[in-house]
C-alpha cells in the first residue's frame, strides 16, 4: 500500500513517456489521482489514537553502508501526504489543459517529483530522506529551466535555476555530511545503521549535536526559504512555469519545516533547546520581512512568494516553541499555506492569462464580469489572512498560543505578522479584482477548465475550516511525544493537542463550533 | 649464494599472458592484408579473454613471481575496471581519424600495451615491478596522444605528456631508490618492516623517498598540485584515448597508490594521513574552481578529474578496509560516469562544426533526446544527485571520512560538489534549456583545426557511439538505485588489503 503510493506517480510518468503527445497530461492527471486515492485510504485506515508508524515497510537497501529502505506514516505526515496528493491532481491537471512543448517528458519529471516529495516525507530512514530530499530538485531544475520564462532584463530561466540549485544543494549537501555523522557517531563503533528511530534512541552527544544541527538547518532554512537564505526565491519564481509552481510553493517549503519535526527535534534535542532562540529570531525575521516584501511588490507572483515566506515563518516559529500546540498548529498550518498558495498561483495565471502582464497595478476590475472567480479568490484571499473561521486562523491561533506560553516577547512581535498579512491579501485581491478596469484586459469570467482545478482546492478549504480536527486529532499523539522527546517529557500537558478546553474552549466556540 | 628459480603460478599469470600474447597478434594483424581491418575486433577479443581469465582468478588471492606481483580482489576488480574502459574505447575508436593516421593495428597494439601495464600496476607489490609497470602503462599512452598526427593539439598533447610524464616517473623512481636506500627492501612488506625498524620521520633517506614516490604519483593521478598537464593533454589528445586516460589510467595509478601506503607505509599511518589529506583538499578546490567557465568539454572533464581524484584520495587517507572499499565503488562509478559523457562527445565532435566546445550541445535535448540523456545523466551523477552512481559513491567516501575522523574533509566533498554544479549544471542547461545567445551558428572561423568539418554527419545515430553511451548511462542510473552488487564487488576488493 505504502509502496503504491510512493511508486505510483513515477510509474505513471515513465509510462506517460512512451504515450502521444496529447495523451500525455491527462495520462498524468489520473496518475496523480490515482495517488490521491490512495493517500485517502491512508486517512481512512489510519489509527487516530496511535503516536507510532502505520503501514511502514522496512528492508535493507545497502546493507554494507547501513542504508534501510524504510517508509512510514504517523501523525507527523499523514496530512502532509494528503495534500501533496491533492496540490499534484490540481497542478497536473491544470497543466493538462496548456500546451507545452515535449509534454511527455514535462508531465514525466512532474511526476518523478511528486515521488521524490512523497518519498521524503514517508521515508523514516535518515539517508533514504536526504536521498529523496535532494531528489526532489531535479525536476524542478528542469522544469524551471526548460519550461520557464526567460525575463526581460533579468537572469534567463536556466541562470535563476542553477541560483536555486545551488542555493538548495548547499544545505543538502552539508545536510548528507551530518546525516552520516550523525549515524556514525551514533552508532559508536557498532551496527551502523540510518534509521531516525534507532539514532534517536541511541542519542548523540551534545557537541555533536550543535554542529550536525546546523547543518540539517541550513538545508531546512532554504527550502522554505527562510530570512537570509531566501535569495534564490526571487529569480526562480518568477522563472517558474505556473502549474509548476502551484505543486512547489504549495508542498516544497513545507519539507524543511516538516525536517525540523521529523529530524532536527527527535535527534538533536540539547541543540534544539540551545538554538531555539536562534531559530525563532529567524522565524520572525522571516515573518516581518516576508510580510513587508509582499505588500511592497507589484509582481503578482512575488507577493504570493514572499507571503509564503511570511508563512513559513509562523510555521518554524510554531515549531521551536517547542511545546505541542505550537507543533500542532504548525503541522495544520503546513496544511493550510498548502491549500491557500496553491490557489492563488492558479488564480494568478487565470489572471496573467486574462491580462498579459503580472503587474498588480496594470490589473483591476475583474469581479465586475467575473464573479464566480471573485468569489473563489476572496475565500481563499480570507483564508490567507487567516480570518477567523478559516482553518488558517485555528492554525495561527495554536502557533501563538504556543509561542506565548514560551516565549511572550517572541509571540507580540509574531502577533504584527497577522495584521500584515491582512494587508497583503487583500491589497492583491482589490488590486486584481476591484478598482477601474484598465484598458485592453479581457475580463472573462472563469472557464470550466480552470474551475475544474480551482474549485476543488477551494472546496478542502472550506471543508477544513469546518472541521480542523480532521488534522489536529491526527496529528496530536504523535507531535506530542516528538516534543516531548525534546523537553525530556517535562513540558506541560498541551491541553490544545486534546481539543480545546477552558478558556481556549470558549475562546474558539465563540466564532464556530469546532468538534460537533 | 643459492638462486632459487622462482615457481610460475601460470593460473594467475594468465591475464597478463594473455594481455601480451593479444598485443603480439593484433601486431602482427597489421601485416596480413586478409585480417588488417580486423584489429578492433581481436582486441575486443583479447580483452573479454583477459576479463573472463580475471573473473576466474576471483576470490582466489597469492602472490606471484616470488611475491613481485600479488595477484587479490582488488587487483582484479581495478584491471576489471582498466579493461571495461579499454573495450569502450575500442567502440569508440571506431573511424576515429587517430586510428587511420597512426595505423589501426599499431593503435590497437598500443592500447593493449597499456592494459597490460594496469594490470601489473594493479599487481605490483615492488617497486621495481611498480616502476616497470607504470612505464609500460605510460609510453603507449605518451605515443596514442599523438596518433592524430594532423593535428597539432594531438602533437602538443603527447609531447607534453611525454615530459612531464617522465618528470613524474623520474621523480617516482628516485624515491624509489631512496627509500630502497632507507630500508633495504624493494618489496612492499619488507619496507614496512624497514620502516618500523628506523621510524620513518627519524630517517631522512625513508622520508624523502616516500615523499617523491607521492608526488610521483600525484602526478599520475593528477592530484593538485601535480596536475597541470592533465587539461591540456586531455584536450589535444584524440578524444576516445582522452576517455582511456581519465578513467583506466587513474583506477590503475590508485590501485598502487592505496597498496603502497597501506601495505608498504600502513604502519605510519598517523604520519602520512594528515599531508594526504591535505593535498585530496587542494585537489578538490583546484579541481572545481578550475572547471568553472570552462568552453571546451575535454578540459572540463580533465579539471573535474582533478576533482574527482581529490575525492578519491579520501579513501587513500582513511587507510581503512570502508575506505578502500569506498575508492574501489567510486572507481567503477567514475568510469561510468565519465565514458557516458565522453562517448556523447565524441559523437558530437564528428557531426559537428565545434569540435569538443560546449556550444556543441546546444539544443542537443530535442535534437538528439538519445545523446542528450545519457550526458545529462552522466552530469548529474558526476555531481552527485541521487539515483545515479555518484550520490552513493560520495555516501561511501563520506562514510569512510567521518568513520576516521576526517569529517572535515567530508565536508570539503561537500563543498566541492557544490562549486561543481556550476559547470555540470551548464552543460545540462546547454542540452536543455533556451541559449542565453541565438541558435547555434557556424563558428566565424570555420576551419580552424581539420577537425572544423565535421567527420561523420550521422555520428549521434552510430550504434557504437550511442550503444556505449546509454550503456554506461543506464549503469550509473541502475547502481544508483540497486547498489547492492556493486557495493559487494567494492567490500570484496577492500577486504583484500586488511
Amino acid at each position: 500500500m505504502i509502496n503504491a503510493l510512493l511508486w505510483a506517480p513515477l510509474a505513471f510518468g515513465i509510462v506517460g513517456l512512451f504515450l502521444p503527445k496529447r495523451a500525455s497530461g491527462w495520462w498524468a492527471t489520473l496518475g496523480a489521482l490515482v495517488t490521491l486515492v490512495i493517500a485517502v485510504g491512508m486517512v481512512f485506515d489510519f489509527d487516530t489514537g496511535s503516536s507510532g508508524l502505520q503501514h511502514s515497510v522496512d528492508v535493507a537497501w545497502i546493507s554494507g553502508l547501513g542504508v534501510d529502505y524504510s517508509l512510514g506514516i504517523d501523525g507527523l505526515n499523514l496530512f502532509l501526504i494528503v495534500l501533496t496528493a491533492v496540490l499534484w491532481v490540481g497542478g497536473t491537471a491544470f497543466a493538462a489543459f496548456r500546451e507545452w512543448e515535449r509534454p511527455q517528458l514535462f508531465f514525466f519529471l512532474m511526476l518523478l517529483a511528486e515521488t521524490a516529495t512523497l518519498g521524503s516525507f514517508l521515508a523514516q530512514d535518515l539517508l533514504l530522506f536526504v536521498l529523496f530530499f535532494d531528489l526532489m530538485l531535479v525536476p524542478f531544475y528542469f522544469l524551471f529551466g526548460a519550461w520557464g520564462s526567460d525575463r526581460e532584463g533579468g537572469p534567463s530561466a536556466a541562470a535563476a535555476t542553477l541560483k536555486m540549485m545551488i542555493y538548495t544543494l548547499i544545505g543538502s549537501l552539508l545536510m548528507l555530511v551530518g546525516a552520516i555523522a550523525a549515524a556514525i557517531i551514533s552508532a559508536d563503533g557498532g551496527h551502523l545503521t540510518f534509521s531516525i528511530a534507532a539514532i534517536q534512541q541511541q542519542g548523540l552527544d551534545v557537541d555533536s549535536q550543535r554542529w550536525i544541527f546546523w547543518f540539517f538547518a541550513a538545508a531546512f532554512l532554504v527550502k522554505m526559504p527562510a530570512f537570509l537564505l531566501h535569495g534564490w526565491m526571487p529569480d526562480a519564481y518568477r522563472a517558474a512555469p505556473l502549474p509548476v509552481l502551484v505543486v512547489f510553493s504549495g508542498v516544497l517549503a513545507k519539507v524543511g519545516a516538516y525536517g525540523f519535526l521529523r529530524i532536527v527535534l527527535p535527534l538533536f534535542p540539547d541543540a534544539t533547546i540551545e538554538f531555539q532562540e536562534v531559530i525563532l529570531v529567524i522565524a520572525l525575521a522571516s515573518i516581518l520581512y516576508g510580510s513587508v516584501m509582499a505588500f511592497t511588490q507589484t509582481n503578482v507572483r512575488l507577493i504570493a512568494g514572499y507571503s509564503s515566506v511570511a508563512q513559513l515563518g509562523f510555521i518554524t516559529a510554531g515549531v521551536f516553541a517547542l511545546r505541542a500546540d505550537g507543533a500542532d498548529g504548525a503541522i495544520l498550518q503546513m496544511v493550510n499555506h498548502g491549500l491557500v498558495v496553491a490557489p492563488i498561483f492558479v488564480i494568478v495565471a487565470i489572471l496573467v492569462e486574462r491580462t498579459g502582464t503580472e503587474d498588480i497595478r496594470e490589473m483591476g476590475g475583474m469581479a465586475l464580469r467575473a464573479p464566480v472567480l471573485a468569489v473563489l479568490f476572496l475565500v481563499v484571499a480570507l483564508a490567507t489572512l487567516a480570518m477567523p473561521g478559516s482553518a488558517n486562523f485555528i492554525g495561527e491561533f495554536y502557533i501563538l498560543n504556543g509561542l506565548f506560553q514560551e516565549k511572550i516577547v517572541f509571540a507580540c512581535i509574531a502577533i504584527s505578522g497577522v495584521a500584515m498579512s491582512a494587508y497583503y491579501a487583500l491589497r492583491l485581491y482589490q488590486h486584481a479584482m476591484h478598482n477601474r478596469k484598465p484598458d485592453g484586459i479581457a475580463t472573462r469570467e472563469i472557464g470550466l477548465r480552470d474551475a475544474v482545478v480551482l474549485a476543488p482546492l477551494v472546496l478542502c478549504i472550506l471543508a477544513l475550516a469546518l472541521y480542523p480536527q480532521l488534522i489536529l486529532h491526527r496529528t496530536a499523539p504523535t507531535v506530542q511525544q516528538t516534543v516531548a522527546g525534546v523537553t525530556n517529557g517535562d513540558a506541560p500537558e498541551a491541553e490544545l493537542a486534546s481539543g480545546p478546553t477552558g478558556r481556549n474552549q470558549a475562546y474558539i466556540s465563540r466564532n464556530r463550533p469546532i468538534d460537533p | 649464494m643459492n638462486f632459487n628459480e622462482p615457481t610460475l603460478d601460470y593460473a594467475g599469470l594468465s591475464p597478463v599472458i594473455a594481455l601480451t600474447v593479444g598485443l603480439c597478434v593484433v601486431l602482427l594483424s597489421a601485416v596480413f592484408k586478409p585480417v588488417r581491418r580486423s584489429a578492433p575486433g581481436l582486441t575486443l577479443l583479447v580483452l573479454a579473454t583477459a576479463a573472463g581469465l580475471l573473473i576466474w582468478q576471483w576470490g582466489d588471492p597469492k602472490d606471484l613471481v616470488s611475491g613481485a606481483l600479488r595477484i587479490d580482489d582488488l587487483s582484479v576488480a581495478i584491471s576489471l575496471i582498466a579493461i571495461l574502459t579499454a573495450g569502450f574505447c575500442v567502440l569508440l575508436s571506431i573511424r576515429e581519424p587517430a586510428t587511420e593516421q597512426a595505423g589501426l593495428g599499431e593503435y590497437h597494439a598500443l592500447l593493449l600495451g597499456s592494459v597490460l601495464g594496469m594490470v601489473l600496476l594493479a599487481e605490483a607489490q615492488n617497486l621495481v615491478t611498480f616502476f616497470v609497470a607504470i612505464e609500460t602503462l605510460s609510453i603507449p599512452l605518451y605515443i596514442l596522444c599523438a596518433t592524430n598526427l594532423r593535428r597539432e593539439g594531438s602533437l602538443e598533447s603527447g609531447l607534453k605528456y611525454l615530459i612531464v610524464g617522465s618528470l613524474g616517473s623520474a621523480t617516482l623512481l628516485y624515491g624509489m631508490a631512496f627509500l630502497y636506500g632507507g630500508t633495504a627492501s624493494t618489496d612492499f612488506a619488507g619496507i614496512a618492516t624497514g620502516i618500523a625498524h628506523k621510524g620513518m620521520l627519524d630517517d631522512p633517506l625513508i622520508l624523502v623517498g616516500i615523499a617523491m614516490c607521492a608526488v610521483g604519483l600525484a602526478f599520475k593521478t593528477s592530484i593538485a598540485p601535480f596536475h597541470q598537464w592533465t587539461p591540456d593533454v586531455y584536450e589535444g589528445a584524440p578524444t576516445p584515448i582522452t576517455s582511456f586516460m581519465a578513467v583506466a589510467t587513474k583506477a590503475a595509478a590508485f590501485a598502487v597508490f592505496v597498496r603502497f601506503f597501506d601495505v608498504a607505509l600502513g604502519p605510519q599511518v598517523d604520519e602520512w594521513q594528515p599531508a594526504l589529506a591535505v593535498l585530496a583538499a587542494v585537489s578538490i578546490v583546484v579541481g572545481n574552481v578550475g572547471a568553472l567557465g570552462q568552453d571546451s568539454l575535454k578540459r572540463l572533464l580533465g579539471y573535474s578529474g582533478i576533482a574527482q581524484a581529490g575525492y578519491m584520495l579520501g579513501g587513500i587517507v582513511v587507510a581503512s578496509e570502508s575506505g578502500v572499499s569506498a575508492l574501489v565503488f567510486y572507481l567503477a562509478a567514475y568510469a561510468f560516469m565519465n565514458l557516458a559523457a565522453f562517448a556523447v562527445i565524441i559523437a558530437r565532435e564528428r557531426e559537428t562544426p565545434f569540435g569538443d566546445d560546449i556550444r556543441a550541445m546546444r539544443g542537443l535535448g530535442a535534437e538528439r533526446p538519445l545523446l542528450a540523456w545519457p550526458l545529462t545523466i552522466s552530469m548529474l551523477a558526476l555531481a552527485g544527485l541521487p539515483a545515479t552512481a555518484g550520490f552513493i559513491g560520495k555516501l561511501y567516501l563520506i562514510e569512510a571520512l567521518v568513520e576516521s575522523d576526517y569529517t572535515w574533509l567530508g565536508v570539503f566533498i561537500a563543498i566541492g560538489t557544490m562549486i561543481s554544479l556550476g559547470y555540470y549544471l551548464r552543460v545540462v542547461a546547454t542540452m536543455w534549456m533556451r541559449p542565453e545567445g541565438g541558435p547555434a551558428t557556424t563558428p566565424a572561423i570555420a576551419g580552424a583545426s581539420p577537425e572544423a568539418d565535421p567527420i561523420d554527419p550521422e555520428a549521434g545515430k552510430r550504434l557504437y557511439l550511442v550503444g556505449p553511451a546509454l550503456l554506461a548511462a543506464a549503469a550509473t542510473v541502475f547502481f544508483g538505485v540497486i547498489p547492492q552488487p556493486l557495493v559487494e564487488f567494492a567490500e570484496r576488493a577492500g577486504s583484500s588489503l586488511f
